[in-house]
């Protein structure tokens, strides 16, 4: 770096106070800054922007589907729990149903059975009274004749039908 | 970068680095010879090209790693365009980050050793910052007219201050450019400067060239801070002049 010229030029002491080299820098200077100007407007910036735009919008995009998707979601959830609520409700009207219809059954067939048991035990009742009428009545009977048979064996020829009847009636009640 | 003559002696030229030579022979620097700053702009132009251009290149939904590098740098300058200027301030976003990928660009390219760093060249830096205020001056005036003077009235404070301090703001507003350019350029200039001087060191001492080395080491690291950093500052601050040009009022 240590040329003759640079010795000559250097001696003042700041070569930034040479005002020689001025024309020259200023016009390398606007040239780079014209052609960095060009080339980032035209090229580089609009495709940094572009790029960092386009992700913006992929991201935005991307929410936003996973926002509907979501959405979705919930919303077949509802469907769900709203499908397994009335298919409950369905069931328990269902059972409740079968209930009744059974204890209908039920009801009706216990009050035939009952009526039928009455009916039975109405006519058992009837045959007894029956059977106890006509003990009673062959008992009567026995004890006319046995208190006939014994009369005229004390009293030969001395019964009275009439008053043994009443007589032995009047004993039977008694 | 250590040079010595002879190893006889200090003979440092740190400044050296920043002279203006023409690159294809002669002394004579006109105004369109081919020089070493021709060369290390147009690599700048070629490392942005390279870093934004390539990098965008397949405009991928899940960017590479090149891309990523490019989508930072923009969403870095497009968000700091948002947030200092407001949303009118977007519009001028490519002329903000041609400002900034050049500096940028030229900073750490400037960081090779035995390059030339043509931002540390005030010549460089006034026109980048001359730009910017006659830009913001004009963009002032045309969106507001003369209500962008109310920049320099300062309708918060009490009435008899405000036509001193509108003389403070006045000259503030033109001492901006000034501080915009030498700052960038300064920071540059020392950096390489120092490097330069611990080099000469270096070059001097024989065994004992240890210590300027491990200096030399921290210093690089500094100056990759430094390079990033003033890019930053010189664009962050466009941005705050531009904010003041679209909302003058206080």
């Amino acid at each position: 770096m240590a040329e003759p010229t640079a010795g000559a030029e250097a001696a003042p002491g700041m070569p930034q106070l040479d005002f020689s080299t001025f024309p020259n820098q200023i016009f390398w200077l606007i040239v780079t800054l014209v052609v960095i100007y060009v080339v980032l407007t035209k090229i580089a910036l609009p495709r940094i922007g572009g790029a960092l735009e386009d992700r913006h919008d992929a991201i935005a995009n991307d929410l936003e589907q996973a926002a509907t998707l979501k959405r979705r979601a919930e919303e077949a959830e509802e469907a769900y729990n709203a499908a397994l609520a009335q298919a409950r409700a369905d069931a328990q009207k269902i059972a409740a149903d079968t209930k009744a219809e059974i204890q209908t059954e039920v009801d009706a067939a216990t009050a035939k059975a009952d009526a039928e048991i009455a009916a039975k035990a109405a006519e058992s009742e009837a045959r007894i009274n029956e059977i106890r009428a006509s003990a009673m009545e062959a008992v009567e009977q026995v004890a006319n004749e046995t208190a006939a048979a014994v009369v005229e064996a004390i009293l030969p020829g001395a019964v009275d039908d009439d008053a043994l009847k009443s007589a032995v009636t009047a004993a039977l009640k008694g | 970068m250590a040079e010595s003559d002879g190893g006889s002696g200090l003979n440092i030229h740190p400044m050296d680095q920043f002279v203006v030579k023409p690159l294809f022979g002669g002394d004579v620097v006109h105004w369109y010879t081919i020089t070493n700053v021709t060369l290390w702009m147009a690599l700048t132009v070629a490392a942005v090209s390279a870093v934004l251009v390539l990098g965008s290149r397949k405009r991928a939904l899940v960017p590479s790693y090149s891309q990523s590098v490019a989508e930072l740098l923009y969403g870095f300058v497009h968000k700091m365009v948002q947030d200092v200027a407001g949303k009118e301030g977007v519009k001028y976003f490519p002329y903000i980050m041609t400002l900034f990928t050049f500096i940028l660009g030229a900073n750490l390219l400037a960081l090779i050793p035995t390059s030339f760093s043509t931002t540390s060249h005030i010549a460089v830096t006034a026109v980048l910052a001359l730009a910017v205020f006659i830009t913001v001056t004009a963009i002032g005036f045309i969106k507001h007219g003369a209500g962008f003077l109310g920049l320099f009235w300062v309708s918060s404070a009490p009435l008899a201050l405000r036509p001193v301090l509108a003389v403070i703001e006045l000259i503030s507003y033109f001492v901006r450019p000034l501080s915009h350019s030498i700052r960038l350029a300064g920071n540059l200039m020392a950096g390489h400067a120092v490097l330069k001087v611990f080099a000469g060191f270096a070059g001097v001492l024989g065994v004992g060239a240890v210590v300027p080395i491990a200096a030399i080491a921290a210093i690089y690291g500094l100056e990759v801070l430094v390079a990033v950093i003033q890019a930053y500052v010189f664009t962050i601050l466009t941005c705050v002049y531009l904010n003041d040009a679209l909302h003058p009022s206080h």
